[in-house]
Order: C-alpha cells, then sequence, then structure tokens
C-alpha cells in the first residue's frame, strides 16, 4: 500500500521542490556576507544555545568539592558519578519523595495521558475529518477556542474540583487535569494527519473487496501510525515537564518529578549542586530523546496553517 | 512517509468521498437522514472530559469571582456572599495587582519582541549556511528547545550564582578586578528581570527560528531575483518581499509567542526559589499562584481577568486556524 502512494507524492512534488533548491544553492554562492562572517555567527549561535545543557552535564560529573570553587572547571578534570548516585539514592526526609518514587509517579502519570490522549483525540479526530455532520463546525471552533483557556488561571477552581471529588494528591487527579490540558492540541494535530490520508484510498480497498472497517483498521489506521506516535510523544513531554498544577495538587510523598526538582534543590542543605544537576540531567534526558523525534512535526502542527496558507 | 503525510495535508482534499467541509455538513449523506450517532459517539469522551475539565470550572470560576467564598466556607460548608464586583474593585485599587500585571505586559512584549526579532535573524543566516554548519546550528537549537524549562531554570541560575556562578567569574576575569565577587545577579529585581529574559529568549528562539525557516522556504526564488536585478538591496528584498510572503507565519509566531510569554510560571518561580525579590518579581501566574488558597473570591477574579485577556489575544490565532479549516 505505502509504495502506491510514494511515487504518486514524489510525482506532484517534484517540480515545485527540486527547482527552487538549485536556485538557492546559487544565490547562496552569490550574494551574501563573506563565508568566513556567517560561519562565525554560526559557531557563536551554537555555543550560545548548547553551553548551558553542555554546563549542565559537566556539572552532574564534578565532585562537588570542586564545583563549590572560586575557579569554574571547564570539564569533569575529576570525573564521577557520585553526584547521579546521590541524586538516585538521597533518602527523602519522612513524608517526603526521593527520586525513584517521584519517577514513577511521573511516568504512570505521563503514560496514561499518552495512552488516553491518543485514544480520545484519534476517536474525535476520526470524527470530525471523515464525517460530515451538523455541528461539526460548531465542535471545531470549541476545541480550538478551549485550547486557549489558559488552565493556570483557574487553578484554584481546578483545586477546589479536586479537592470535592476527593482526588487531591493522587496520580488520578493530576492525570485528569494533565490530560484535559492536552487533548484539545491533539485534537487538532491528529485531525490533520487523518484528513491526509486520502478517503479514497479506503475506498479502493472497499472496493477490493475489505468491509469497511477492514479499510479502515488495514488502510488507513497503519498511514495514521506516525502521527499517532509524534502527538503522543508531545502529550508525554507535555506531562513530564508540567510544573504548575502538580507543584499545587500533589503533596510530599506523591510528588512527580518536576516538583521533586524544586523541593530537591531547597532541601538539600547547602545545596548540593552536582547533585541537583544531575538530577535535571536525569528528567531533561527523555525529553531530550523524544523530542529530537517529533521537532518537525511539532512546529508544523503548531503553525500549519500559516506555513502552508 | 512522514514528510509525504504531512505534504499530503496540504493537498486539497478530494472530492469523492466524505468530503468534510462547512458547505456539505448538513444532512449530507443521503442514506440516513437521522441523528448522526457514529460522529458524536467518537467525540463523546472529548466532549465529556472537556466540558468537565475546562468548560464547568470557567463557570464555577465566574461565579466564584462575584462572591466572596474563603476557605472557612469550605470547612464549615456554608454558603458564600454575592458581593458584586467587589473582588475586582478589591484587585485593581487596593493590592499590588496592577504592578504585576504592568511588569506581565512589559515582559511580554520584551521577551516577544527579542524572540521574534532573534529568531528571523538566526533563520536569515541558516538560510546562508551550508549544509553541515546548518546541521551544526540545529542540533545547537534543538537542544536548547528541549530543555525541560525547570531543568534550563536550575543551569541558568546556578550560571549566574552569587559565590560560585561561572558570570561573576568571567566578568572578574576580564575586567581583572574582584568587583563582581559575590556579586547578586537576582537580589537586584531589574538584573532578576534580566537572567529571566535571557532564560526565555534562549528556550524560546528555537521555535521561531525552525518556523521562520520553513517559512522563509516558501518565498520564491524567482521573485526575490528578480527584485535583485531591478537594484533592490537586502534590506529592501527583506522588507519588501521576504516579509509580505511571511506575514501568515510571522503573525503566528508573534500571537504564540505573545500568549507563551504572558503564561510563563515555571521560569519565574524557579528563578525567584534561587534567591528573587517575590514581591518585585512576580508575573500574572507566580502572583496568582501565590495568593495561595483562602479568598477564593478574589482569586478568581484575578483568573477571570487573566482567562479574558489571553482569549482577546488568541482572538487571532483560533480565526486563523479557522480559516485554515475552511480552505
Amino acid at each position: 500500500m505505502t509504495t502506491q502512494i510514494s511515487p504518486a507524492v514524489q510525482l506532484a512534488e517534484t517540480p515545485s521542490s527540486v527547482t527552487p533548491r538549485t536556485q538557492k544553492a546559487r544565490r547562496t554562492h552569490r550574494f551574501g556576507a563573506p563565508k568566513i562572517v556567517i560561519n562565525t555567527v554560526a559557531i557563536l549561535v551554537f555555543l550560545c544555545s548548547v553551553f548551558p545543557v553542555y554546563w549542565m552535564v559537566n556539572m552532574s560529573f564534578t565532585p562537588s568539592n570542586q564545583i563549590i570553587s572560586r575557579t569554574p572547571s571547564f570539564f569533569p578534570t575529576e570525573f564521577t558519578f557520585k553526584n547521579y548516585i546521590t541524586a538516585w539514592s538521597r533518602e527523602a526526609a519522612p513524608g517526603q519523595t526521593d527520586f525513584p518514587h517521584a519517577l514513577g509517579s511521573s511516568i504512570i502519570v505521563a503514560i496514561a495521558v499518552v495512552v488516553v490522549c491518543a485514544l480520545f483525540a484519534f476517536l474525535a479526530s476520526i470524527a470530525i475529518a471523515r464525517f460530515a455532520f451538523r455541528g461539526r463546525y460548531v465542535f471545531i471552533v470549541s476545541v480550538l477556542v478551549v485550547q486557549m483557556v489558559p488552565g493556570e488561571a483557574m487553578m484554584f477552581t481546578i483545586y477546589n474540583m479536586i479537592d470535592d471529588w476527593h482526588l487531591m494528591n493522587t496520580l488520578v487527579g493530576l492525570f485528569i487535569v494533565h490530560l484535559a490540558s492536552v487533548v484539545p492540541f491533539t485534537i487538532w494535530t491528529l485531525r490533520g494527519f487523518v484528513a491526509g490520508v486520502p478517503a479514497d484510498l479506503e475506498e479502493a480497498a472497499q472496493i477490493d473487496g475489505c468491509t469497511k472497517s477492514q479499510a479502515f483498521w488495514k488502510v488507513t489506521f497503519p498511514l495514521l501510525a506516525p502521527g499517532l506516535v509524534s502527538t503522543g510523544i508531545f502529550a508525554f513531554i507535555q506531562s513530564w515537564n508540567e510544573f504548575t498544577m502538580a507543584l499545587l495538587l500533589m503533596k510530599g510523598y506523591n510528588l512527580t518529578l518536576p516538583p521533586w526538582l524544586n523541593s530537591f534543590q531547597s532541601a538539600t542543605e547547602a545545596t548540593n549542586w552536582g547533585a541537583v544537576m544531575a538530577g535535571s540531567t536525569l528528567i531533561a534526558l527523555p525529553v531530550v530523546i523524544f523530542f529530537l523525534f517529533v521537532q518537525g512535526r511539532m512546529t508544523g502542527g503548531l503553525v500549519s496553517g500559516a506555513v502552508k496558507g | 512517509m512522514s514528510a509525504t503525510l504531512t505534504e499530503h495535508d496540504a493537498a486539497p482534499r478530494t472530492p469523492g468521498t466524505r468530503p468534510p467541509g462547512p458547505d456539505t455538513r448538513s444532512g449530507r449523506a443521503p442514506k440516513k437522514k437521522k441523528f448522526p450517532f457514529a460522529p458524536w459517539m467518537l467525540l463523546a469522551p472529548s466532549i465529556i472530559l472537556l466540558f468537565v475539565m475546562v468548560v464547568y470550572p470557567t463557570i464555577v470560576m465566574f461565579i466564584t469571582s462575584f462572591t466572596d467564598l474563603e476557605i472557612k466556607n469550605k470547612m464549615l460548608d456554608t454558603p458564600a456572599n454575592f458581593v458584586g464586583f467587589d473582588n475586582y474593585v478589591e484587585v485593581f485599587t487596593m493590592s499590588d495587582f496592577p504592578a504585576v500585571l504592568a511588569r506581565s505586559l512589559g515582559l511580554m512584549v520584551v521577551l516577544t519582541v527579542l524572540i521574534v526579532v532573534g529568531g528571523m535573524l538566526i533563520a536569515l543566516l541558516m538560510l546562508r549556511l551550508s549544509k553541515g554548519w546548518r546541521l551544526l546550528v540545529s542540533i545547537g537549537l534543538l537542544l536548547a528547545w528541549a530543555m525541560p524549562p525547570l531543568s534550563a531554570t536550575v543551569v541558568w541560575g546556578w550560571i549566574f550564582d552569587t559565590d560560585y556562578g561561572l558570570v561573576n567569574w568571567v566578568l572578574n576575569t576580564l575586567t581583572g578586578t574582584q568587583d563582581f565577587r559575590g556579586h547578586g545577579w537576582l537580589a537586584n529585581p531589574w538584573s532578576f528581570m534580566m537572567v529571566l529574559v535571557i532564560i526565555v529568549v534562549w528556550q524560546g528562539i528555537p521555535f521561531a527560528v525552525f518556523t521562520f525557516y520553513a517559512g522563509l522556504g516558501q518565498v520564491p526564488d524567482e521573485v526575490l531575483e528578480a527584485s535583485q536585478l531591478d537594484g533592490a538591496n537586502a534590506v529592501q528584498r527583506f522588507r519588501l518581499i521576504v516579509l509580505p510572503y511571511m506575514r501568515n507565519v510571522l503573525t503566528a509566531v508573534i500571537v504564540l509567542e505573545t500568549i507563551w510569554n504572558l503564561r510563563i510560571f515555571t521560569q519565574v518561580y524557579a528563578l525567584q526559589q534561587q534567591g528573587g525579590l517575590v514581591s518585585e518579581t512576580n508575573v500574572l501566574g507566580t502572583y496568582l499562584f501565590r495568593q495561595g488558597l483562602g479568598e477564593f473570591g478574589v482569586t478568581a477574579a484575578i483568573g477571570v481577568f487573566m482567562v479574558l485577556l489571553l482569549m482577546g489575544i488568541s482572538y487571532y490565532n483560533v480565526r486563523s486556524s479557522l480559516k485554515e479549516e475552511e480552505a
């Protein structure tokens, strides 16, 4: 199935995509500031972007006595894993959480958000991209408007609500709050993916003898997989990084990673910066990895209308 | 595969089967004129969730903002009294909210301008780079973009640390003095804001760069070359040709950045933890958060104001997204 689509797509793309590229290359050679200036600026931009990330990793491998010195060390000369061990295994005060438990809470909430949000958004996007019905337009407008409602403005109302439902300080409560904050965006993004798979393909499969549901599951669904993966990763990152509501709703033993890092930083006596940096690095790691997978899709999703407009 | 999928989105929809669109939405299917159960069943989970978690609390907050609901009403289970616009009057006249609002709006303008201008300059730079260099810059920007805001703030806070921060060391080394020894960047509200701006701009620029870069690819080279032959210089070409072509992209980025920058919370809160004067550095989000549980009526009034402000700004975004849907 896949091989049948791609030639057509390539054909459609060829005239528009090849010509400008060669012309752009020519233009670069003809005009512009000297190469050396441009490349120097490029290096500067690169260094400015990377340096804080490098600094965090560097410090996470530097022994604490070297971190607290008047002359900073630009490389971990005495390379050590001690900070990671401290961050991971430092025992929490009674009633507080340690890193492994916070990690567990974060993973449970984030995975639950990904699964449920992908399911909800998938169903909704099928409805708005594949069905014509009264109320469809109203729903689309509502999703867009709801997406713009700033959740943090309602923090105390949501706090009261969660409290009334007896979900305060539970992972379920935080899960629902995170879910509601990612679902509108995921519906909007997935809708683009579903609309991108031509309904003709399904028709063709039905003519070839598939039932309607077979045509969907065997033809359309595999083509949607990349969309589901990237929206899923987006939901994961959102939930993983979310700080405000986690700070408000979760206490002590049930903290997720961001509020854990926050309390770890202020609680550590005379702040053990090496361990704090190791903790931040551990929190950043999954996000950075996932991010590299979806980055193209994320810009596309947020401003797709404008870029293609 | 992924690229072809997204590209397909731009292609006109085939007029064959079940074309979605506003013109066909009423009674399109000739088979059954009954209530369309299938799509509503598919939408039901999302509708219920969003109604319960967004629409309902918005209404509750709106109502609460006109009452004197306090935490003791919740404890004693007594009803709150209706107080009209008292909470709004109190917020705007008897608190430091106006100062916080002004600070937030000022910060929003500075951040948005820096991110948009910086993003555009780097995007133009990327256009001029050869492939390897462009990859290098992209990787750097991606790393900055991918950092969780909290981790980023912790690192930057340490770089600007009073005793062991890199910035103080560099400044001491450069000036050859000990003037910056123990200089507390976060203690002064203005330099606190400077550090905050650096953090947010550092993280915000990559999104702008990648979006602008994608947009720049759409400016037809023929037009640029023609204007070049007609004698337009680089600035004129940018202003008269590139900018008009980029108008949609530019507006989208500006609107999104405006919203995001008005909503910043994590960076401000975490930086305050590292030693800022809270009362002098609060923005809307942290101000509301630090009101704490207690006077729900007053916090609801602040919340209603924030919702109205942000919804007003995002009106344009909603409209342009809808245009895309109708197209």
